[in-house]
């Protein structure tokens, strides 16, 4: 660990920018220039510690005193001038990720910009996707939800019969079971890396409202689940599952459903892998078995080195990422550092979370912040003073039936390399000396 | 709250709303109801209508058959676009061959290699496949063409006629090559000091 520099750390604090900033106003203005200039020059596209710094010194040119503002000369935009609001211009690069040069883009995913940021709750438009057959654009008021199979009455609910059965509202992560597969590249941020992770809040119906409500026979183990998509997407779920906290959800963050999240209702599973939250649900059917779908033995099976491929493999173990800093970002000089980033398990609540700033030799127990909630994003914190030297960034999480997050030389070992899915390997961010953060697995 | 609307659908529905009377006059709240009624019954014909999923049983299968020979045609047309002339795959999956890789280091996952289950072949075809317009083939087509992609890995004769029989006895090559889950596979003690030595 480093010791403190000089004074406490300043928001948008650098070595040049404070420690060398002259007080005369013009030459100021040079020195600002110059480093605006110099951040533009080196700047990558996700240089994003590094160009908050120079946003920082942009806005002393206009908006610092003794200069008045422009936004205090003359009234802002109206009341009802976007009657759904959108984020500030200045935030337009904070977008979902879809790497490049897929096959195809129908059956694709596209991965939230987990570095760019805060809080538990994933902005709706910034959710991670995952579809087999593309965003379909449904009327909530043509679409049927029908449950049959092993129960005594079959029913047909339309979305306004759901909305009128008690409701839940929990937060809840959701999580590809790829998320990141085991062969590389691996990529290089954040987002390429663990960006196939989100977590929302959730409103809906208790599916064991709805099988209490149709009456389940007795022998009913399964749940085939249906989605009114170009896929079809079809998963079996356990009956325990469904019985014990999963949903049929029309709300998300306080507002229907997104298309791209299965509007008008999706089914949730928490914990379980995403592909088993089928979206634009349209379909419960009840059965003795499951019905090994194509998206649950050819795919989502996780292959071993004797060649047998675990099947049913559900749960999203327990995971962690440091966001910030994190790859594609810049650490403008030594000093104070706030390691930030999120933890979850598919198996309840986030025990603990340990920090390491040398590699993964010693760790130290991170702050976490509250709420930490049953199968939902955790966020966790940790105080650093970089000195200035080269070193690897670890987080690793702790769940609360004590499973510990393993490294990916861990995983590789049990599982050997072409297992593909459920890869929750720590994630190492290699920092350079001029602060620029990598992949440390690549 | 139950509405009268609700009593239309189930007789138990009336019970329910006997004791839910009983206990709104009891607490002034109605918590212990168990049966809302909301929904329509589904009728046979309508569950039919939607009921495609098909197991391994292969109960759900409908009934006719389709030939490989037409199954080629079917292929031509509507899949070799997308998975190739042999099934090699391109844009989609690969679909042939394969087998004996899955224990090496460069393991090839295709129908006949790593499928468990024949069942599973027309359960997905006929409700997503051709990608651009999935659930257009006829049932006659979609036996046919998972004729032909099981003649591309060897696994019937280029003369069969495919039905629901062949499809639920047809014994996949990798029947036997899965396992459950047996997770925490993996368990670490959380060194927190010196652990690199």
């Amino acid at each position: 660990m480093a010791s403190s520099p000089k004074g406490p750390p300043v928001a948008g604090d650098s070595p040049d920018a404070r420690g060398a900033a002259p007080r005369n106003p013009r030459r100021r203005f040079l020195h600002t220039s110059g480093a605006l200039l110099g951040a533009a020059a080196t700047a990558g596209a996700g240089d994003v510690l590094a160009q908050g710094a120079s946003q920082a010194r942009a806005g002393a040119l206009a908006a610092s005193p003794p200069a008045i503002p422009e936004s205090m000369k003359a009234p802002g935009a109206p009341v009802g001038a976007k009657l759904y609001g959108d984020p500030s211009p200045y935030e337009s690069k904070v977008i979902r990720n879809v790497l490049p040069n897929q096959a195809q883009y129908i059956s694709a995913a596209s991965r939230t910009p987990l570095g760019e940021l805060d809080g538990i709750i994933t902005p709706s438009g910034l959710f991670y996707e995952r579809h087999h057959g593309g965003v379909p654009t449904i009327d909530p008021a043509q679409h049927r939800l029908m449950l049959h199979g092993m129960v005594n009455t079959p029913i047909i609910f339309t979305v306004d019969d759901l909305r009128r059965f008690p409701s839940v509202t929990k937060i809840h992560f959701l999580e590809c079971s790829g998320n990141p597969v085991y062969t590389k590249p691996y990529g290089k941020t954040a987002s390429d890396l663990v960006g196939l992770v989100s977590c929302g809040e959730w409103t809906g119906v208790a599916l064991k409202t709805l099988f209490d409500e149709a009456g389940l026979q007795p022998g009913a183990k399964w749940v085939m689940a249906e989605g009114a998509d170009a896929a079809a997407m079809t998963r079996s779920i356990p009956i325990e599952k469904c019985l014990d906290d999963a949903l049929v959800v029309y709300s998300q963050n306080g507002e229907r459903l997104r298309p791209e999240q299965g509007y008008p209702i999706r089914l949730l599973a928490p914990g379980f892998e995403g592909n088993m939250n089928v979206k634009w649900l349209r379909r419960l059917k009840v059965t003795d078995a499951p019905v090994y779908s194509r998206e649950e033995t050819s795919k989502y099976t996780d292959l071993l080195p004797d060649g047998k491929a675990r099947e049913f493999t559900f749960y999203m173990e327990a995971k962690s990422i440091i966001t910030s800093p994190s790859g594609g970002q810049r650490i403008s000089g030594p000093g104070f550092v706030e390691i930030r980033g999120i933890a979850w398990s598919g198996h309840g609540k986030i025990a603990r979370v340990d920090v390491s700033v040398d590699g993964g030799n010693n760790w130290a127990e991170a702050t976490l912040q509250e709420p930490i909630l049953t199968r939902a994003l955790t966020r966790f914190r940790h105080p650093w003073r970089w000195d200035g030297k080269p070193t690897v960034l670890e987080s690793r999480a702790v769940d609360e039936t004590g499973y510990v997050q393993p490294t990916f030389a861990q995983l590789l070992a049990q599982r050997g390399d072409n297992s593909f899915y459920h890869n929750n390997a720590v994630q190492p961010w290699r920092v350079a000396q001029n602060g620029e953060v990598t992949n440390a697995n690549s | 709250m139950p509405t009268a609307d609700c009593a239309q659908r189930t007789p138990s529905v009336a019970r329910a709303l006997l004791a839910c009377a009983a206990g709104l006059a009891l607490t002034g709240s109605c918590v212990a109801q168990t049966h809302y009624g909301f929904g329509r019954p589904a009728t046979p014909a309508q569950i039919a209508a939607w009921d495609i999923d098909v197991a391994p049983d292969g109960r759900n299968l409908p009934a006719g058959g389709g030939s490989v020979a037409h199954g080629r045609d079917v292929y031509k047309i509507q899949c070799a676009a997308c998975h190739g002339a042999n099934g090699e795959g391109g844009l989609g999956d690969r679909l042939a061959g394969g087998t004996g890789s899955l224990a090496t280091s460069k393991p090839v996952k295709t129908v006949g290699s790593f499928w468990p289950y024949a069942t599973t072949l027309f359960d997905y075809i006929r409700r997503a496949m051709p990608l651009n317009a999935p659930q257009s083939l006829s049932n006659e087509d979609v036996y046919a063409v998972s004729g032909y992609v099981l003649l591309l890995n060897g696994l019937v004769s280029e003369s069969a006629v495919i039905d629901a029989s062949t499809l639920i006895s047809l014994k996949m090559p990798n029947r036997e090559g899965f396992v459950g889950d047996p997770r925490p596979d993996i368990k670490d003690a959380g060194c927190t000091h010196n652990c690199a030595k």
